[in-house]
């Protein structure tokens, strides 16, 4: 194709919560404690008088789902164009919706892990609007009654220059709905057209509404990484930024203290937590200075460009937009229930319990960092670390139980020899060629003073392919040996012993 | 009249007998039809009509109004005829004000208290880009070919002056 196809027409929102560890009872805690998320603000410079800034998020999570929310075509990232749309994705005349039962499910689900009310009765809306990609001319979204509300986010951040200085903090969330994901838009400026790819079109999206309870870019960027924990954890959404699984739209505004809120830019599609970060820091810092030189500030939505860092204008919205929302005349209302309010007859493929739900809840990313460091004694940060990375966890549990060697011990082994040694190679822990239970055996010769703490490393670094490191270790057999054995065979039996 | 001298004669015939046992099914239905609506919760008539002056929207729509809803509806209303014709619809709509709805729940669907139908997650649809293609005008390799932008409006300035 004789053109360049960069811009990405999503305009999904999607807003966040952070979760408390224990669902439920946390949020009635919170809400009669002094407000957390007034309390401290971030560390910004303040000019002559000083400014509090605000920042709310719109979080749209794609649900990890086989097909869509109201068709049963498939989902599917990368699939070629248009082969993955049914006549409903497409707005042919005639078509039906029908609901996907497992996007309710991941949505109650996360309504749950983010302490929310689910609403044993919910209602879809249309929100109209014309673009290219949304060939409805409307997206079913939920807009008077969402399946979830009233939750919070529980989440921690780095306030100082090192990771012992952890501030922990909370935002409300204010609602969870289920919508439709628009189709793609390829913009080819050199043929002036613009090219429609439908697969897209009408996959299932969470957006997850955050009150505006954060100040600055370190705390939104924070709350954004712990939902995408949770929500992998779930296993509701991959909620991978780069691939567009989950897209942030930042409301941002500062006023005095003691003031109402300013007025608050929007800026949309972040695909990234670092990006978040900064996009957020440079509105504030804009509209402080046009504040401090009398100007004001324009409710307007702005883009964030990451190669300048900074934020400008987007011209595809004209004054107040009019989403002209009306009931969605062809789904009646979306009706869960409880153990105790159970139907009679009803088919069970029919009925969604919550409480079912409730219980298959896993054990959230909160609760677990908790947990590794009362059960092993790591720091907190190391806890961080474990749950952070994929699979990191499961690791170094496992080597914990295979060896008898001190956890506090191990943890630096696993993240800064292990970890360190995988991130140089750009591998993940999925795909380390050494496996739990070599390092265990390691780790137990070197308690029991069989190998010294060197020659350890040596081997951990062999194992992971740094072949380099080997002349070291048969260095080490002669010099032991004092130069009796053969070098060829020494290596060929260190080969043998060390990479199997 | 007819019916009643069918009722009464004497069939001459098997056909005669047939139209007369017919015509005594459709007679009686009606008679139940007419005793069940007079014991309706139904009103036969009317029991409050609407002041028809009483109109909150009074006279013409504005041409800024005009805009915002052509940009809304991407409808170009054209010419004054057309105008005439929406502020026409829009003052028959705006009678609904005066209902009184007092206590009343809005009921947006009478579906309403039906279960809404939950379909298992498996893939039976799509893969038929062509036939998807097939409705589209212009079609480069397997995408849709829109204009650039959104749907092409005269400017707000522009459109106004016209008016």
């Amino acid at each position: 194709m004789a053109a360049t196809f960069l811009h990405d027409g999503g305009r999904g929102c999607c807003r966040l919560l952070l979760q408390a560890g224990q669902p439920g009872q946390g949020v009635r805690r919170l809400l009669h404690a002094p407000a957390p998320w007034r309390t401290a603000n971030c560390r910004h410079a303040t000019g002559s008088l000083p400014w509090e800034s605000v920042v709310g998020l719109e979080i749209h999570a794609q649900i990890n789902s086989v097909s869509k929310l109201f068709s049963s075509s498939q989902v599917k990232f990368a699939a070629p164009p248009n082969s993955t749309v049914s006549f409903l994705d497409a707005s042919l005349p005639g078509t039906l919706p029908t609901i996907n039962r497992r996007c309710v499910e991941a949505a109650v689900m996360t309504g749950l892990a983010l302490n929310c009310t689910i609403n044993k009765k919910s209602l879809f809306d249309r929100k109209h609007y014309f673009y290219a990609d949304l060939p409805a001319g409307y997206q079913i979204t939920q807009q008077r009654l969402p399946i979830a509300v009233n939750g919070i986010l529980t989440y921690r951040y780095q306030v100082g220059a090192s990771w012992n200085e952890m501030a922990t903090k909370c935002v409300r969330v204010k609602q969870v709905q289920l919508e439709q994901d628009s189709g793609k838009s390829l913009h080819d400026d050199a043929m002036h057209q613009t090219l429609i790819d439908l697969n897209r079109a009408g996959i299932a999206l969470m957006e997850i509404v955050m009150e505006p309870d954060m100040t600055c870019g370190e705390e939104a960027a924070a709350a954004v990484r712990e939902l995408q924990l949770i929500l992998q954890t779930l296993a509701t959404s991959h909620a991978n930024m780069s691939e567009g699984q989950m897209r942030v739209d930042a409301n941002i505004s500062v006023h005095h203290p003691g003031e109402p809120y300013g007025v608050r830019t929007e800026v949309k599609n972040i695909n990234s937590a670092r990006f978040l970060a900064k996009a957020i820091d440079y509105e504030i810092k804009r509209q402080k200075e046009i504040l401090d030189i009398g100007g004001t500030i324009l409710n307007e939505t702005r883009a964030f460009d990451y190669k300048l860092g900074v934020t400008i204008p987007m011209r595809d919205k004209e004054g107040k937009q009019d989403y002209r929302f009306m009931p969605e005349p062809n789904l009646p209302p979306l009706i869960l229930y409880d153990t105790n309010s159970l139907p009679a007859n009803m088919k069970a493929d029919q009925v969604i319990n919550i409480d079912l739900i409730k219980e298959k809840l896993p054990e959230l990313p909160s609760v677990t960092r908790e947990r590794l460091v009362e059960q092993y004694g790591i720091l907190p940060e190391h806890s961080f670390t474990l749950v952070n990375e994929d699979g990191l966890q499961e690791y170094f549990e496992a080597v914990v139980k295979l060896s008898n060697v001190d956890p506090k011990k191990i943890i630096g082994w696993v993240i800064k020899d292990l970890l360190g040694h995988l991130r140089q190679q750009n591998l993940t822990i999925k795909q380390s060629m050494v496996t739990p239970s070599s390092l265990a055996e390691l780790l137990t010769l070197l308690e029991k003073r069989v190998i010294s703490s060197s020659a350890a490393k040596q081997v951990s670094a062999v194992q992971q392919g740094n072949l380099k490191v080997m002349n070291k270790l048969i260095g080490l057999v002669q010099k032991t040996t004092k130069g009796r054995a053969d070098p060829v065979l020494v290596k060929t039996i260190l080969e043998e012993k060390v990479l199997l | 009249m007819m019916v009643a001298r069918i009722l009464t004669s004497q069939p001459k015939n098997q056909i005669g007998m047939w139209v007369q046992k017919a015509v005594t099914r459709c007679w009686r239905r009606a008679e139940v039809r007419r005793l069940l609506s007079s014991q309706s919760k139904v009103p036969q008539s009317p029991t409050w009509s609407i002041d028809a002056d009483a109109d909150p929207q009074e006279g013409g729509v504005s041409a800024e109004v005009i805009d915002h809803l052509e940009r809304l509806a991407l409808v170009d209303f054209r010419n004054q005829e057309g105008v005439e014709r929406l502020a026409r619809a829009i003052q028959f709509a705006s009678q609904l004000h005066n209902v009184n709805t007092e206590g009343v729940q809005p009921l947006a669907s009478v579906l309403e208290d039906r279960a809404l139908y939950m379909r298992g997650d498996s893939v039976a649809d799509g893969k038929c880009t062509e036939l998807i293609l097939a409705n589209a005008k212009t079609v480069v390799e397997e995408y849709f070919v829109a204009p650039p932008g959104n749907i092409p409006l005269p400017p707000h300035q522009e459109n106004l002056s016209q008016q």
